[in-house]
């Protein structure tokens, strides 16, 4: 805990403003960056040798709709040398949420990214390869946001094929 | 009623493959999502130059069923079910990764017994999974016997889980607080049975694969994966202890009462597929050294948590209490709530590391539910390892790297 600790300390110093410490919740220690800064802070943490983050297991979006900022992408780092893992946190507005990919530091947030960029629409500027992962490549809509419906599909008879047809989102030319 | 169009043409692809599929000097194949070898439903482009692989693009997503999203609309409680369903091989490690989360958000006591019995039972899924994998792997390869040895050791398994939960795969036996219901009679009698007879099966498998010169010649040298990019790719779990990095999370970030056994973490050398499969024996011997520690000293108790506030009462109490009535009826019609926050939780897997993020906002329905699933790691640094094989090499290291494809489309 008490390195956690010392190691938001030493990321406030570094940036600044740029990095808030959030509250403590059952013992995990999480830090809010601000969007512009998460490469520097994420290429911080992993190379420097006290602290040398060099696994980034977990990347995810959580969508707070209607509340603004709208979106938050979560990052989990662990290092293997201390056995610790940091969680952070940025906060992307509703219109136009974009950020910068950390796949030059860690390369396996490349899929990461796709999903949720599949899942919530995010844009990560400078990836390799945006495309959708999960979702058929023409689907329109980003399935976990929350304003997007649960949706269970309407059972087509013969007699309203072709109207739920009209309204039915798949995948179509 | 439309076809649906061919996805994913050569010039959307431009980025991923070499110029020399659009000069038209090697081909594009695809392996589609239905293929025997592909273990589940993944489809793979693969850019071929004869027999060899330049270079091969995943593309996943034909079994997501949005179990994150359909989490969101039910209470805690019954949102465990749709957990099962994700890595289909490992239904009780999922169930733990989501328990512990929900556990750690609500700040829920686990009783010892229930924490040992759940040891015990993740132990012998992780010893069923191992089985899949070497059945699946070596039938891949060509060698039928294995498989069928493998699978009668897991219809011993499956019935052990019957017999605790009533179901043999999708059990939903761990609940938030502990278990289901108490291990019945048989229960220990037949775990006992399972590690007298189970090592001399692990030793008749080392006897017809370990020094088989076919397997040797198919699997020494394909498919490596270097110690010092491996974790940068993503790999966890059995892959990259094969490479020779030490990462189980049983030990580094315990959970359970892990920290309570003793046991060993295999680890390879060379990161190829026949380091993986030494591995994986090695594990599903550590697994049985884990469930005989555990068996021999359960603790006596109860098997969940006495918090009447998110754990309903047993049905004989309702005959004479008002206030498990109460409960009953508050636990089963709304849910707990939980507070605002989140948590991670990572959990060791058969594949590797399972982590569940689970956010909370004061109602009784998680608000969001993400798994950090081992086999979607894995299955990246797929188009890396790759290059250069043969495309029967592929079959070998997809089967090695055990990836499930419930695991990576959720």
């Amino acid at each position: 805990m008490d390195l956690l600790e010392k190691v938001v300390e030493r990321l406030q110093r570094e940036f600044g403003e740029g990095v808030q410490p959030l509250e403590e919740f059952r013992g995990e220690i999480k830090a809010s960056v601000d969007p512009s800064l998460i490469v520097p802070v994420c290429k911080f943490l992993h190379d420097e040798d006290d602290f040398s983050f060099n696994f980034l297991i977990a990347l995810t979006c959580v969508d707070f709709w209607p509340q603004e900022p709208r979106f938050m992408v979560v990052y989990q780092l662990y290092s293997q040398k201390n056995k610790i893992i940091l969680g952070l946190r940025a906060y992307l507005p509703g219109s136009d949420p974009r950020i910068a990919t950390v796949e030059s530091v860690y390369p396996n947030a490349n899929w990461h990214e796709r999903e949720v960029y599949d899942m919530f629409g995010v844009t990560f500027d400078g990836h390799s390869d945006l495309r959708r992962i999960l979702m058929p490549q023409d689907w329109e809509g980003h399935p976990q946001r929350k304003d997007y419906p649960l949706g269970y599909e309407e059972v087509q008879f013969s007699f309203n094929f072709d109207e739920i047809d009209k309204r039915k989102k798949y995948a179509r030319e | 009623m439309q076809q649906p169009e061919m996805e994913l043409t050569l010039e959307e692809l431009k980025h991923l493959i070499t110029n020399r599929a659009i000069e038209g000097e090697t081909m594009v194949l695809n392996m589609g999502p239905q293929h025997p070898s592909t273990h589940g439903v993944l489809r793979l482009l693969l850019e071929l130059d004869g027999e060899r692989i330049v270079s091969c693009v995943p593309d996943i997503g034909f079994l997501h069923t949005g179990i994150e999203k359909n989490m969101e609309a039910k209470s805690y409680e019954k949102a465990l079910v749709m957990t099962d369903r994700m890595d289909y091989l490992n239904n009780l490690g999922n169930n733990l990764a989501y328990c512990l989360a929900v556990e750690k958000l609500v700040d829920l006591d686990v009783p010892p017994r229930a924490q040992v019995i759940r040891v015990i039972m993740t132990e012998l899924q992780r010893y069923a999974s191992h089985l899949v994998y070497l059945g699946t792997h070596l039938l891949d390869l060509g060698a039928i016997t294995v498989f069928f040895f493998t699978f009668r050791e897991r219809e011993t398994i499956l019935d052990i889980l019957e017999m605790c939960s009533g179901q043999r795969m999708m059990t939903s036996y761990f609940r938030p607080g502990g278990l289901w219901r108490d291990i019945p009679d048989g229960f220990v009698a037949a775990v006992r049975e399972v590690l007298k007879t189970f090592p001399e099966r692990i030793e008749q498998y080392e006897n017809l694969i370990n020094e088989n010169p076919l397997y040797l010649d198919r699997t020494k040298g394909i498919g490596v994966i270097p110690a010092d990019k491996a974790l940068g790719w993503g790999v966890t779990g059995p892959p990259l202890r094969a490479a020779g990095v030490n990462l189980d999370i049983r030990k580094e970030q315990p959970y359970s009462g892990y920290e309570q056994f003793d046991f060993d973490v295999p680890l390879g050398t060379n990161g190829d597929t026949f380091d993986r499969y030494i591995v994986r024996i090695e594990e599903m011997r550590q697994s049985l050294r884990i469930i005989e520690q555990g068996i021999n000293n359960i603790p006596s108790g109860s098997f969940r948590s006495d918090n009447r506030k998110f754990v309903p009462p047993p049905r004989s109490e309702l005959g004479h209490s008002m206030e498990a009535v109460i409960h009953h009826f508050k636990l089963w019609t709304e849910g707990f709530p939980a507070p605002k926050g989140s948590v991670y939780v990572p959990v060791e897997s058969p594949r590797g590391i399972l982590g569940c993020f689970l956010v909370g906002d004061g109602g009784p329905k998680p608000y969001r539910v993400h798994f950090r699933t081992p086999s979607f790691g894995n299955l990246q640094a797929l188009s890396k390892i790759a290059v250069g094989h043969l495309v029967a090499d592929l079959v070998a290291i997809i089967s090695s790297l055990d990836t499930v494809l419930g695991d990576i489309d959720r």
